[in-house]
């Protein structure tokens, strides 16, 4: 059985090791983040969140997943 | 959070703003806004407080936007730490730019007529002059100037960041303005749910006020009784 590779990517400024080609989509399922109250930003760009399946994740990326807190 | 929710729903607040943070990862327990205040039944206002560039301020309203279909947004880039006055040359030149992309911009900015002027040439949807200092509770500071500003504009005027206590929202609306943004005033507030209620009062007050309209001031004395029939 192949042996699958793992990487290294950042998420919210902490390092998380994941699989390599995990899908963006896969990861936020993972993480069991709702998706309607977030926005996305991959490597600084923000994410169209009806694409999220079609990223493939790559050693080094920045993921921010930020959401919405009381303060003006 | 859940008193938060109480404050803002006890001031009859239309608006709140909320600013855009990381998601916590590691603790997903932890409530979200939203569970709290329904985006339904109180607009939020994505804002950039703690800003300072005019480059940050784009990439979290653009986040904003891109979190709920958010357009209406509350634009500040601050220029200095110690007194959080706003840069104002950083905001002119974000202000353009957000509403060239579509964004309705909301501009916290100082008490000058002329620099809120330019704000409205480039498209501001909003003038937030600053009261005082953000946090300060010194109150409106040049309320002649809120008044120029006021006076020169069809815009809402929202008088955003100083205000010390509810009498300060009843004098920002009898200059005219269409609304005050509290926080630090409520939130730190020995009582703050009394506060919250305070400041509605204190707001529908000076509206009233100012449609009522104000009596001329004048130095002398005029008896309010008549003065035939004395005896």
């Amino acid at each position: 059985m192949k042996k699958i590779k793992k990487i290294k990517i950042k998420v919210n400024g902490k390092f998380s090791t994941i699989n390599e080609n995990l899908s963006l989509f896969t990861l936020l399922n993972q993480l069991k983040i709702p998706l309607k109250k977030v926005a996305i930003e991959l490597n600084h760009e923000i994410v169209d969140k009806k694409k999220l399946n079609n990223i493939k994740l790559r050693k080094d990326d920045k993921i921010e997943i930020v959401h919405f807190i009381g303060g003006g | 959070m859940s008193e938060c929710a109480k404050a803002i729903k006890l001031s009859g607040a239309d608006i709140v703003t909320v600013a855009v943070r990381r998601v916590n990862i590691s603790d997903k327990k932890k409530p979200l806004l939203m569970d709290y205040i329904d985006p339904k039944k109180i607009t939020y206002l994505p804002n950039t407080a703690g800003c300072f560039t005019s480059k940050e301020a784009l990439r979290t309203l653009r986040l904003a936007r891109e979190i709920g279909g958010w357009k209406l947004v509350k634009l500040e880039v601050l220029g200095d730490k110690k007194n959080l006055f706003p840069d104002m040359i950083e905001t002119l030149r974000s202000t353009e730019v957000l509403t060239k992309e579509g964004f309705k911009v909301m501009v916290y900015c100082n008490d000058d007529p002329l620099m809120a002027k330019r704000l409205e040439n480039v498209g501001a949807s909003a003038i937030m002059p600053l009261a005082a200092p953000i946090g300060s509770g010194l109150g409106i500071l040049n309320p002649t100037n809120i008044e120029i500003i006021r006076s020169q504009t069809k815009l809402p005027v929202i008088v955003d960041a100083g205000l010390g206590q509810a009498s300060d929202a009843t004098i920002a609306m009898e200059l005219g303005c269409d609304g005050v943004l509290a926080n630090t005033a409520i939130a730190k507030a020995k009582k703050p749910f009394l506060m919250s209620l305070a400041f509605k009062d204190a707001v529908i007050a000076g509206r009233q006020s100012y449609l009522a309209g104000r009596i001329e001031k004048t130095i002398y004395g005029s008896a309010s009784s008549p003065t035939t029939g004395i005896i």
